[in-house]
């Protein structure tokens, strides 16, 4: 019922403004096309220097509404991410500049310069020297722009320091997986193609490397102040690790790993404070379109003291033992077998 | 004149000067060959632009349905089941219908109606009339890319209709998300129509351009040297050029991609589990598929963004009384643009792993671009300054086209520079950005061209308080929709989400959503407007009396007001000046069929 009077009212709104609009040119056409022209010239000519000056006023109010929900107030939490908040205050302030010159010139030329009985046009074809003042300064403004860019961007796509904490991030429809080294520091080697039931990442179990390596689902920990290596792969789709409050974000391409680093700065409680949102986690977010169910591809990122990152690492079992609890050093009790049972089969089966 | 030996025997006639000025009629037309199997470019762009309304129409209004579940996540409507059936069950957009509509939303704005609807409808109209030629150098052709227009348009609407939905992985098709029937409901049949009627399109593209840049180099009329040529020629020259060069890829990629799906190969696909299932295929590039898509992807922003470029500054010209600022540097600044559109098109790809070494090139190529668009800007400015401007509608549009350009082009120094994209990928800042700067600016193009064209398109004018009604929602609605989605790309918040409530980083953009999917409403609404004034003025619109009605420079104005099929009664005019003497000598304007006086000054 509400929908047919919405669309009754739409209708009648229609219905008016094209009565309108018809009255309108019957009476212009009565008074004289040129002379209404010339009024609706002045109306449109005052509509554009209100829009320009409205616009910049909603620009600012905008900026104090949402300013806050950004991420800027609560600071980049990684030490690249610093650099890049600092590389986008200073594009914003060189093209805020522009924007607020060239936007006024505009609309404040459009309604200066509006038709007048008593004005000529000025006859200005080119202006050799003008031209090439603003092929010049755009190129030295970008210039700069370049070169800063270009030297994080090196910095960030560098070799991680050699003593990086490395995980390894796996991304299917549509949940994450993270895979540890160990204590001897090297991940087993993998093939997609011995994937099967439990043994949901392909991990090649005679691969000694692979002994010792921890497979968690859904949430990863890594130490604070530390650089982490992310070593990034995809099973199914092309998927990406998003990472916002480190300002970063990398692909996972199926048969091609990416790699990714970074270093932590705020654990995930000093982000608490500082964000002062007691419910704050860091959040892995899907940004590649990947499916029906890719606005729920979430995972969560534990930021802790090195001490307790430790201290969690040693808590979990290698996955090899969860798959294969014969192979265990101790006899496992049933108890901890349930509790460990495989991450990605308990996702298959939840799906 | 080789021109008029080339055309349609009709016209040979008026090439031996034994004209009359009923030649049109010479030859009898039924009502399938002037309307439906036409070969007068004139009513060919009339198809398009009709075709290209009616995409739009489609286009828009599924962003309205996303835009439903955006803003009022927890709303249900039931008029959408039975307008949907089970995509909407209970009244809410399932998420798969929800990608469907987001996809396409994409495919038609982009190809269908900012390709087609605006480079078919201006291409074809304005060059043989601009440059003054009777015809298309093939009518034929021309023909044709019409038809293979409407064949990929049947297509792409029949996949609407099947079963397990249209194409739904984004209107970037990124395999193995579009390559494989297992991992996306809409990744079944509905891929695959979705690629045949791509292919079917890219051919129609490319008649319509080798038709475009034969006519353009071989059929100016006598005096008509390239650089006496508007800028709306210039601009669809390289256009047609662009997409000449870039569509065949596209079409590679697409074939390479059905071959994928239905014929066993991995050109595309390797090392993949799907549900639990391993895939034989091995050796082939995910990201191979994004090379071929972006060397056409980058080009097709700007195959849509300069027909509205060069439609603006003739708009713009015309307008202000006076000559565009810097002819020569408008048109240096089209053709560096359309030459590093070919160079940039991994800023798309910063995120996939790309060698980084190599996306430094991209990174200085891509903000490169920026100097050409700053020329334009501060040329379309200068050409303003000191005018006598009237704000006709058209004018209207043209300045909210460099308002809009300035606005999402600045944001592009953002995302092209790798450091920042690597944050800003695939945010709502992305979406903002395009929107503005390709969506909304060449819609404003393509508006300035309509209102500003459509008295010599069919002998009336669009009704002025409707237009300008048009103008003011549109451009206020623009603002109000895109600017804020800035900040919710600042804040991180992914593109192609279905619903952000889960999230902590992203949910409290609730408020902003529902305003936004408000607005986008309305702006919607303000378009029927249009489309209403369109279809009701070129039967009952105010009739065009005089030949000139803007006090135009170009040859079109030079045509009767309702001109036949070849233009031009008798001879073609020979054209003798450039085509911006407004202004000069005191004289308000300067067609360029008028010789140059004795004692006219020079610059």
């Amino acid at each position: 019922m509400t929908e047919i009077l919405l669309i009754a009212i739409v209708v009648m709104i229609f219905v008016v403004i094209f009565q309108i609009a018809k009255a309108s040119e019957y009476v212009s056409v009565l008074k004289g096309e040129e002379k209404a022209r010339k009024q609706n010239n002045k109306i449109n000519a005052f509509l554009l220097i209100s829009f320009l000056v409205l616009g910049l006023i909603g620009c600012w109010w905008c900026n104090d509404l949402y300013y806050g929900k950004t991420l800027f107030p609560q600071g980049a939490a990684s030490e690249i991410g610093e650099k890049i908040d600092l590389m986008l205050y200073i594009t914003i302030a060189v093209t805020g500049v522009v924007f607020v010159i060239t936007q006024v010139l505009l609309f404040w030329f459009a309604f200066k310069y509006q038709e007048r009985d008593d004005r000529k046009a000025y006859y200005f074809p080119h202006n050799t020297k003008l031209e090439l003042l603003w092929t010049t300064v755009p190129a030295i403004f970008l210039t700069v722009l370049v070169v800063f860019g270009l030297k994080y961007w090196f910095k960030m796509t560098g070799e991680a320091p050699k003593d990086s904490v490395v995980v390894e991030v796996t991304g299917h429809q549509f949940a994450w997986e993270f895979r540890y080294p160990g204590p001897d520091k090297i991940l087993g080697h993998k093939d997609y193609k011995l994937t099967k039931g439990a043994n949901g990442l392909g991990v090649d179990f005679n691969d000694p490397a692979s002994h010792d390596d921890v497979h968690v689902a859904g949430t990863m920990h890594i130490p604070v102040g530390k650089p982490v290596k992310l070593v990034i792969n995809a099973m199914d789709v092309i998927h990406d690790v998003g990472l916002s409050h480190f300002r970063l974000k990398m692909d996972a391409v199926p048969g091609i790993p990416t790699t990714m680093w970074f270093t932590p700065l705020y654990t995930t409680e000093e982000m608490k404070k500082r964000t002062g949102n007691e419910n704050f986690v860091y959040e892995i977010s899907c940004d590649q379109m990947c499916g029906k169910g890719h606005f729920s591809m979430r995972g969560v990122i534990i930021v802790e003291s090195e001490a307790d990152y430790k201290l969690w690492l040693a808590g979990q079992k290698p996955e090899m033992y969860t798959i294969y609890p014969e192979r265990a050093p101790k006899p496992a009790t049933t108890d901890s077998t349930t509790k460990q049972a495989s991450p990605i089969a308990a996702v298959m089966t939840a799906k | 004149m080789s021109n008029e030996a080339s055309i349609q025997h009709e016209d040979v006639h008026t090439a031996h000067g034994a004209h009359d000025a009923h030649h049109e009629h010479h030859h009898h037309e039924t009502f399938i060959t002037k309307y439906v199997f036409s070969q007068d470019h004139k009513m060919i762009a009339r198809q398009f632009l009709i075709t290209g309304i009616i995409w739009a129409i489609i286009g828009g209004f599924f962003s309205v349905l996303f835009r439903l579940q955006l803003g009022y996540p927890e709303s249900t409507f039931p008029w959408l089941e039975d307008l949907l059936g089970h995509w909407a069950k209970g009244g809410k957009l399932q998420p798969e219908f929800y990608y469907a509509l987001v996809t396409m939303h994409g495919t038609i704005l982009v190809f269908f109606v900012l390709t087609a609807g605006l480079s078919g409808t201006f291409a074809n109209f304005l060059i043989p009339l601009q440059i003054g030629a009777r015809d298309m150098a093939s009518p034929m052709l021309n023909m044709l890319s019409y038809w293979f227009f409407f064949l990929a348009s049947i297509i792409m609407m029949s996949s609407l209709f099947v079963q397990t939905g249209p194409a739904s992985g984004g209107w970037t098709i990124y395999p193995p998300l579009s390559a494989l029937g297992d991992a996306s409901s809409g990744s079944k049949i509905g891929m695959d129509l979705w690629l045949v009627s791509m292919a079917m399109f890219i051919v129609s593209s490319l008649l319509g351009g080798l038709n475009y840049i034969t006519t353009i180099l071989n059929m100016r009329t006598k005096g008509m040297s390239m650089t006496r040529m508007p800028l709306t020629i210039w601009a669809l020259f390289f256009t047609a050029v662009l997409g000449v060069l870039s569509f065949p890829v596209l079409l590679s990629g697409a074939i390479l991609l059905l071959f994928d799906r239905n014929l066993g190969t991995s050109f595309f696909l390797s090392d993949i589990v799907i549900n639990g299932k391993i895939l034989p295929n091995e050796g082939g590039s995910a990201i191979l598929f994004q090379h071929l898509f972006w060397f056409l992807g980058h080009p097709e922003v700007y195959i849509i963004l300069l027909p509205a470029m060069g439609m603006s500054s003739e708009i713009i010209s015309v307008n202000s009384r006076k000559p565009i600022f810097g002819y020569m540097a408008m048109v240096g600044s089209l053709f560096a643009i359309a030459i590093l559109a070919f160079l940039v098109w991994a800023h798309h790809m910063f995120v996939t792993g790309l060698n980084p070494f190599l996306g430094a090139f991209f990174v200085l190529l891509t903000l490169l671009i920026a100097v050409p668009s700053a020329i334009k800007v501060f040329n379309w400015l200068t050409t303003l300054w000191r005018g006598n401007i009237r704000f006709s509608p058209g004018m209207l549009f043209a300045i909210g086209f460099v308002s809009l350009f300035i606005s999402g082009g600045l944001t592009g120094i953002f995302l092209g520079n790798s450091a920042l994209d690597i944050h800003l990928h695939d945010t709502y800042f992305v979406v903002a950005h395009f929107h503005i700067v390709m969506g909304v600016a060449s819609f404003f193009g393509m508006f300035a061209g309509v209102y500003h064209w459509f008295p010599k398109m069919y002998g009336r004018y669009l009704n002025n308080t409707m237009a300008y009604i048009h103008f003011w929602v549109t451009i206020i609605g623009a603002y109000l929709i895109f600017w804020p989605m800035h900040y919710e790309g600042l804040a991180g918040m992914p593109r192609r989400y279905y619903d952000f409530s889960i999230w902590e980083s992203f949910k409290m953009f609730g408020g902003l959503n529902e305003f936004i999917s408000f607005i986008s409403m309305i702006v919607f609404a303000a378009q029927l407007l249009f489309v209403f004034n369109f279809f009701y003025s070129i039967f009952k619109g105010r009739k065009v009396t005089t030949l000139n009605p803007w006090g135009a420079n170009t040859l079109e104005w030079t045509t009767p007001i309702r001109p036949g099929h070849g233009n031009w009664p008798g001879e073609i005019p020979e054209v003798h000046r450039g085509a911006y003497d407004y202004g000069k000598d005191g004289r308000e304007f300067i067609p360029q069929t008028e010789p140059v006086g004795e004692h006219e000054s020079h610059h």
